[in-house]
């Protein structure tokens, strides 16, 4: 016999639900709309004139060249900040995954810097690369040769913010791929060796197909991080120079409204930007619903 | 998993470490910097301090301020002081942050209807707030309807211009001023062979010394600024008496045009791409951080702001001094006066007539001759009067230390001119960003002097013209 809970009030369900939806209105709905609003709107810092302007603040945006270029760089940084805080990270877990003496202070000394603020992530990395008094830029200037100049050296720049914000990222990366390798039955590893497939194949015919749902979960969750959450960091390294070479979506979004005080103009580029994570969202949805059994 | 029961200790040692300042939350209120957590403290000590309010109604006056410290210290002074003086008024000094991030908070604070009764904003946020009509209060009006003796023949001209209606009404009250100096280590002029105390007066006797200096123990670095386009445009442009932007650099209109990618600027810009490329100059960024480049040896001869006095006198472990900003001898008339930097303060819009008189007597306690010579020594920034000015230099101070003397120099040079007397651009501190990514293009040899001049120039002015918009609908 089944036995089943029964709500005989008809709006318990619905109240149940009221914070959670409470929460996501007040933080998401309202603030996007407002944000949706603002865009249409021409006004002043302190809010003192307002008028509507329908779709002049998007006109204006494409027809900036600039923003064509803040969009390439944008796909640069979060290209090179996936594929290689994915790539590393997974040989770190792979490498964790072994009988290893002392996994235990290895695995939490990876996870550690995930608990580092951005901006003092970016503080850190923008000191140890300082030209003239930095450790790295010392050791690049001096043992190696290499003129380090991330202050007017665009490509010296993009390297910069670009390894922070992997190194940042791959603590997060690392607990996921742990996780998903853990989850492989061992037997299946185990009847591939015995039959005599070496380290290498075993991982790329069994190992690395059965991560791909954690993989693909990760790309998606990268590249919005390296689309979203990198503001602080590149704000306190680089402040999106030498020229525009570190500029991205998001702080041009930031450096438009907060110090050009063009608030209308900011809020269409976070329209844009909202787009652009909605499709990002959609696309993992569709894919792990299909790809999730294996 | 061992690791999982490793973390969660720590996250727990970590939190106590984060709630423990908490007990002590009352005492080192106003030292407690930039966290949130030194906001919720404020908060959390303002609530208690309105609780501890006797019944005799003391007004209070919020004031959001910028200073780090020791300049927080010299705040948090001058309002113990003033609050110690009389019972009717407190003033409740609260450090907000960056220059940007106090005039946001100001701005943020206004359109949520709670703004500060005064706000301290950074010169270039001028035009922002000047616009802001009925937002702000201008100080000469304040200071009549409040009946405090106020003369603003009495201020320093070169000063208060810059924060005056072209008529000459003061609107803001200047706070912290400085101009742009040339910092100089002296013993390494003395191992390079030049006489540090003739330090060069010319642009190109600069070029000189420092490819002396670079070859002389100064590799990366013969010489340097901070704030490139303060000192590369804006200075520049007003010590050799050249427009950056019609209509008096923005202050006779917002329809203002600019202008500075004519001779005097690109051949400025040309000499230091040529420069950077040994290293004979080397760029410094867009804002102050590099600093410590001087104060660490690496450059001998660098341009920043005179505020630069007490980081160099406690951190320079070298013979030091400083001289006016250079000039290239072939302009005509030049040097002209230099232009300040700094800050002042702001009355916002909308308070009771009592909050204002209180901020009024406020100010004049600010101006009162003896309290700026006082803050004058103990900060190194500029008096605003000319009385304290007078009286420094005759109690014998500026023989000790020239140094805190050359800024009042360089402001004083001359009478200021059209070119010379302030800026007054919509969205300066963007247009400051979009200025150094242009010169920025040109030092990494992407651009010539004069793309790049063009460049900023037309930008600029697609900036100017959107803020023209906002303001003027």
């Amino acid at each position: 016999m089944e036995k089943r809970s029964a709500f005989n009030h008809r709006f318990l369900p619905y109240a149940l639900l009221v914070p959670q939806l409470a929460i996501t209105v007040v933080f998401f709905y309202w603030p996007a709309i407002q944000a949706v609003w603002q865009s249409f709107l021409l006004q002043d810092a302190f809010g003192l004139s307002t008028a509507f302007i329908w779709l002049d603040n998007y006109r204006d945006l494409f027809s900036q060249p600039d923003y064509y270029q803040t969009i390439v760089t944008t796909l640069v940084f979060s290209g090179g900040v996936a594929v290689l805080s994915l790539s590393l990270a997974l040989l770190l877990a792979v490498q964790a995954d072994k009988q290893l003496s002392g996994a235990g202070v290895y695995r939490t000394l990876l996870i550690w810097p995930y608990a580092v603020a951005p901006a003092v992530a970016g503080v850190l990395w923008a000191f140890m690369f300082q030209p003239s008094l930095g450790v790295i830029a010392r050791i690049l200037r001096d043992d190696l040769g290499i003129d380090w100049n991330p202050l007017l050296n665009s490509d010296h720049a993009m390297i910069m913010v670009v390894l922070a914000a992997v190194w940042k990222q791959i603590s997060y990366n690392f607990l996921f791929f742990l996780a998903g390798l853990q989850a492989i039955p061992k037997s299946v590893i185990e009847a591939a060796a015995i039959d005599g497939a070496r380290p290498a194949r075993r991982f790329w015919t069994i190992t690395f197909p059965l991560l791909s749902p954690t993989m693909f979960f990760l790309i998606v969750v990268n590249i919005v991080y390296a689309f979203f959450d990198t503001l602080g960091l590149i704000d306190a390294m680089t402040a999106g120079g030498p020229g525009k070479a570190t500029e991205t979506l998001v702080y041009k979004v930031y450096a438009d409204g907060r110090l050009g005080g063009d608030l209308g103009g900011s809020a269409a580029q976070s329209v844009i930007l909202m787009i652009i994570v909605i499709a990002l969202t959609a696309i993992q949805f569709r894919y792990v619903e299909k790809k999730v059994t294996y | 998993m061992i690791y999982s029961e490793n973390r969660f200790p720590l996250f727990g040692i970590m939190h106590q470490a984060d709630g423990f300042p908490g007990v002590f939350a009352g005492e080192n209120i106003r030292r407690n910097d930039m966290s949130v957590r030194g906001f919720m403290l404020g908060m959390a000590a303002a609530v208690l301090l309105a609780a501890a309010t006797p019944a005799h109604a003391v007004v209070e006056l919020q004031w959001w301020h910028a200073m780090t410290g020791g300049n927080n210290d010299v705040i948090v002074k001058l309002a113990e002081e003033f609050n110690a003086s009389q019972s009717d008024y407190k003033v409740v000094p609260t450090y907000k942050g960056s220059y940007p991030d106090t005039m946001n908070a100001g701005i943020a604070a206004f359109r949520a209807g709670n703004a500060p009764h005064i706000l301290q904003v950074f010169e270039v946020g001028t035009a922002t707030m000047m616009a802001a009509t009925g937002a702000v209060k201008p100080v000469y009006v304040m200071m009549k309807e409040a009946g405090e003796t106020f003369d603003s023949n009495a201020y320093l001209a070169a000063i208060t211009g810059y924060y005056s209606t072209a008529k000459g009404e003061m609107l803001s009250l200047p706070f912290n001023s400085s101009s742009m100096v040339m910092w100089i280590n002296k013993d390494a002029f003395r191992k390079a062979g030049l006489d540090p105390d003739k330090p060069p007066k010319t642009w190109p006797e600069v070029f000189e010394a420092a490819k002396k200096l670079k070859a002389s123990g100064h590799p990366t670095c013969g010489f340097s600024n901070a704030w490139v386009t303060w000192a590369n445009i804006e200075q520049l442009s007003a010590w050799h008496n050249v427009p950056l932007s019609t209509k008096a650099n923005g202050l006779d209109g917002f329809d203002t045009v600019l202008e500075f990618n004519h001779d005097l600027q690109v051949k400025h810009l040309a000499n230091l791409i040529e420069l950077q490329k040994d290293k004979t100059y080397d760029y410094s960024g867009r804002t102050n951080n590099a600093e410590g480049r001087f104060t660490s040896g690496e450059c001998a001869i660098f341009l920043t702001s005179s505020g630069f006095f007490g980081n160099v006198k406690s951190n320079a472990k070298f013979d030091w001094t400083n001289a006016p900003m250079p000039y290239y001898p072939e302009a005509k008339g030049a040097p002209q006066n230099s232009i300040i930097g700094g800050a002042s303060l702001w009355v916002m819009g909308g308070k009771k007539p009592e909050e204002y008189k209180g901020v009024a007597k406020f100010f004049a306690f600010l101006s009162d001759t003896d309290r700026q010579v006082a803050v004058h020594k103990a900060s190194g920034y500029l008096p605003i009067t000319k009385a304290a000015y007078a009286k420094t230099k005759e109690s014998g101070f500026y023989k000790e230390n020239p140094y805190l003397e050359t800024p009042l120099l360089e402001l004083t040079n001359k009478e200021p001119t059209e070119n010379s007397r302030g800026l007054r651009l919509g969205n300066m501190v963007q247009l400051r960003d979009v200025w150094a990514e242009e010169i920025e293009a040109a030092l990494a040899g992407k651009k010539t002097a004069k793309e790049a001049l063009d460049a900023a120039v037309q930008r600029g002015n697609a900036m100017l013209r959107q803020f023209e918009r906002t303001v003027t609908k």
